[in-house]
């Protein structure tokens, strides 16, 4: 909890359960701006959400099955056909591409995101279930991060004034 | 009173907010903190993070491209 939050300070749980670079984005934005507002944060990483906790991101981006991203391009914007995305090396392109645009842009990184979430001490709890069904080791997990289930989330959500999935 | 100052220039949402959260945290209250961001939505933004914190928003200004605030922290 923030050291300035109050005993009635709102609380906000998100369940993360996306993994790739754009859709990481939203979880860490919304649960860092709720703790910088002293709201008492709760994440919980599922399925293909928990990778976000690896001490090593490798995030990848791809615009396959998503026709309305566009990137502003000769100073237009160009969506790119989803048959282009199969194509070897395109979606690491795409990556990279997304990548630059969000540092040129002051976009925060996902890897500053995380930090600035353990410094505001965002509660992270690691969904043991996909632990354990990937094969995922704690080892290969950051410091402070909690383990728990179902039962541990939802007695977070019960008590929180604001429940997210994304 | 002391007076904190923040270049948040070219940084986007929602770097403006967390950066001024981390300076708030270590002024004492009283204490006043001077913000300069080229972000245009944080003028909602720090207008909704001190109605929700508490923290007095003193003034909001425009000067160019900056976007000037003053808060006041409770």
């Amino acid at each position: 909890m923030p050291d300035d939050a109050t005993d009635n300070a709102k609380s906000m749980s998100i369940i993360v359960t996306k993994g790739s670079l754009d859709w990481a984005y939203p979880p860490f934005i919304l649960g860092t701006t709720a703790a910088a507002m002293d709201m008492k944060v709760t994440m919980f990483f599922t399925f293909y959400g928990l990778p976000l906790l690896k001490k090593k991101l490798n995030m990848k981006f791809t615009p396959l099955g998503n026709p309305a991203m566009e990137m502003p391009m000769f100073g237009g914007h160009m969506a790119m056909p989803n048959i282009m995305s199969v194509l070897p090396g395109v979606g690491g392109a795409a990556g990279k591409m997304m990548k630059n645009l969000m540092a040129k842009k002051g976009v925060a990184s996902i890897e500053d995101l995380r930090e600035a979430s353990i410094d505001l001490d965002i509660r992270m709890i690691a969904c043991q279930m996909t632990l354990d069904l990937f094969e995922y080791s704690t080892d290969d997990m950051i410091d402070g991060i909690e383990l728990g289930g179902a039962a541990t989330y939802m007695e977070v959500a019960a008590k929180s004034d604001i429940n997210l999935f994304i | 009173m002391a007076v904190h100052e923040l270049n948040a220039e070219g940084l986007n949402c929602p770097l403006p907010i967390l950066k001024a959260k981390k300076t708030i945290k270590g002024m004492a209250s009283g204490d006043t903190l001077n913000i300069r961001s080229t972000d245009p939505g944080s003028v909602a933004d720090f207008a909704a993070f001190c109605t929700h914190t508490g923290n007095e928003l003193v003034s909001s200004s425009q000067d160019g491209d900056v976007y000037k605030f003053e808060i006041k922290k409770a």
